[in-house]
């Protein structure tokens, strides 16, 4: 909970705020990262295996090569997602499913997932980028500024 | 060795996203944009590419790669045509990532119903 949101909230409930915090369970850090480095590090592998795969049987380098990897790692994490895997998975490894591009494909899929009983266009339509939009929007938005800086300093305005 | 380098730089990735959804408290998606704003950032000082040459998919995979790949397109297209163009270029080279996520996720609310 944010200061602001806490300055608001009567005196008993913001005691109330540090009883509970005293009583959350410590998280396990080590064994998390230690399961997040494992998992991640995997998904990794996987890719880098995909990408050999696709340099070696199709015509692509090493630099091309990371498009259709990712596709492939993408449609991968949907299927798990839709045979209700994925989120097994990641109940384990927490960030080390999440920060891979196949943590993206798993919010948009379930998102999609989740939202197809309100109909095709204002629920699967509309919701699909309900987890994963904060993602585009951040890197759209800094890529933009990082662009324009870059621009002006290197003097290419056109 | 090129395996070797894609789990590991992969899994420190992970690790650092571990580390601020326990320690820092932040929420998925909290720690996935601010991983996304510092893979542009580290672009933007051309730090990102050296690293992908050094670990492959263990640099190209995690959501980090996606910023630096927006900032990637649009200063290829910025080349070309100055400040338009890094607006029409910053989906340039992540087109593959969200075209494969719209499509499959839309395919996928087709086929499955919602577990549990």
């Amino acid at each position: 909970m944010s200061k602001k949101q806490k300055k608001k909230l009567p005196p008993v409930q913001q005691e109330y705020q540090a009883f509970a915090k005293k009583r959350e369970p410590a998280r396990p850090v080590v064994k998390n990262c230690i399961r997040a480095f494992l998992v991640g590090g995997s998904i990794c592998l996987l890719g880098q295996l995909i990408s050999t795969f696709y340099m070696r049987f199709f015509d692509f380098n090493e630099k091309t090569a990371s498009d259709p990897t990712v596709a492939t790692l993408i449609f991968i994490a949907v299927l798990l997602t839709g045979f209700g895997v994925y989120d097994n998975i990641a109940q384990w490894a927490g960030a080390g499913t999440a920060i891979p591009v196949t943590g993206f494909a798993n919010a948009v899929s379930s998102a999609a997932i989740e939202h197809r009983a309100e109909g095709l266009v204002l629920g699967v339509g509309g919701n699909m980028f309900k987890l994963a939009g904060s993602v585009i929007v951040f890197g759209v938005v800094s890529a933009f500024v990082i662009g324009i800086i870059k621009v002006i300093l290197m003097g290419m305005g056109g | 060795m090129n395996f070797f380098w894609a789990f590991v730089v992969g899994g420190l990735i992970c690790v650092v996203g571990q580390i601020m959804f326990d320690v820092f408290r932040l929420t998925p998606a909290h720690t996935t944009s601010i991983l996304v704003v510092s893979g542009a950032v580290l672009d933007g000082f051309g730090l990102y590419e050296p690293l992908i040459d050094f670990a492959g998919a263990g640099a190209s995979v995690p959501i980090t790669s996606f910023g630096s790949a927006l900032v990637r397109g649009a200063m290829a297209e910025a080349e070309r045509h100055g400040l338009v163009g890094v607006i029409t270029g910053i989906f340039e080279v992540t087109s593959a990532g969200i075209s494969a996520a719209i499509i499959f996720g839309f395919l996928a609310a087709l086929i499955f119903r919602p577990k549990g």
